[in-house]
């Protein structure tokens, strides 16, 4: 369940919610170095292109998906200086106002762990495969992808 | 026919879902590349070609992301999938 081949890293791709602070804790644990931890919690939300949703299901391609997220924890390694990080993502069926993705970063001072925790979060929503099917009072319908979510990845190429 | 002188192929998501498969395999000897695999796919009958015409399907070898000249062997399991939609 919990993957990672790196240090200091934690990706987990899971059915089940997650506690937001047993995740902080982890982070912090022995970690007397780091002053700054930055999370982000992504949760589902009950509307989308002006349907109401009622809940997704997600999708992803096993195998893939880890080593995806690898590479880009490792590129937000060479770009900052950054201690821990865990990007937990959920799959399979959820409801609205469920959590579906985490991501903590640590780091000495706050400016790196800010800016890891957000391009991490970016090249996610365009990298690592997942898939959202979602039930709308239309029924079900996959997810487009949103060119914004492109140009937000694209924007740390600058 | 030995597993080692195919190519695995997968669907994901909405692209499984239209062609009603989630994998097959091809022979090796029949494609150089990813492109050569889509026009393969393409020109099983009418719908699989409408299906692959859409220049935003992705495509991956061994789960790295590739482009379209990317070359394939005997033994790679190669994906196709719609643009990702997580977080």
């Amino acid at each position: 369940m919990t993957y990672s081949t790196l240090p200091n890293v934690k990706i987990s791709i899971q059915a089940q919610d997650f506690n937001l602070q047993d995740e902080v804790d982890l982070l912090e644990q022995d970690n007397a170095i780091d002053g700054a931890v930055v999370t982000f919690t992504g949760r589902v939300r009950n509307k989308n292109e002006g349907l109401k949703v009622s809940g997704l299901t997600l999708e992803h391609y096993p195998g893939m998906t880890e080593k995806s997220l690898e590479k880009i924890i490792k590129q937000a390694q060479q770009r900052w200086q950054i201690g821990r990080i865990s990007v937990i993502h959920r799959i399979g069926q959820l409801m609205i106002g469920e959590q579906i993705v985490f991501v903590g970063v640590t780091s000495m001072h706050r400016q790196d762990a800010f800016a890891a925790a957000e391009f991490i979060m970016d090249y996610l929503k365009v990298q690592a495969p997942f898939w959202k099917k979602e039930v709308t009072e239309q029924g079900e319908k996959w997810l487009d992808a949103k060119q914004s979510d492109n140009q937000q990845a694209q924007q740390w190429d600058k | 026919m030995t597993e080692n002188i195919m190519i695995k192929i997968v669907f994901f998501a909405a692209l499984r879902e239209q062609l009603d498969c989630s994998e097959l395999q091809i022979a090796a000897s029949e494609v150089k590349t990813i492109s050569d695999i889509k026009a393969k796919l393409a020109n099983k009958n009418e719908h699989w070609q409408q299906v692959f015409n859409n220049g935003a399907l992705l495509s991956a070898i061994n789960h790295d992301m590739v482009a379209n000249d990317a070359n394939v062997k005997s033994g790679d399991e190669v994906a196709f999938f719609p643009p990702v939609t997580g977080g």
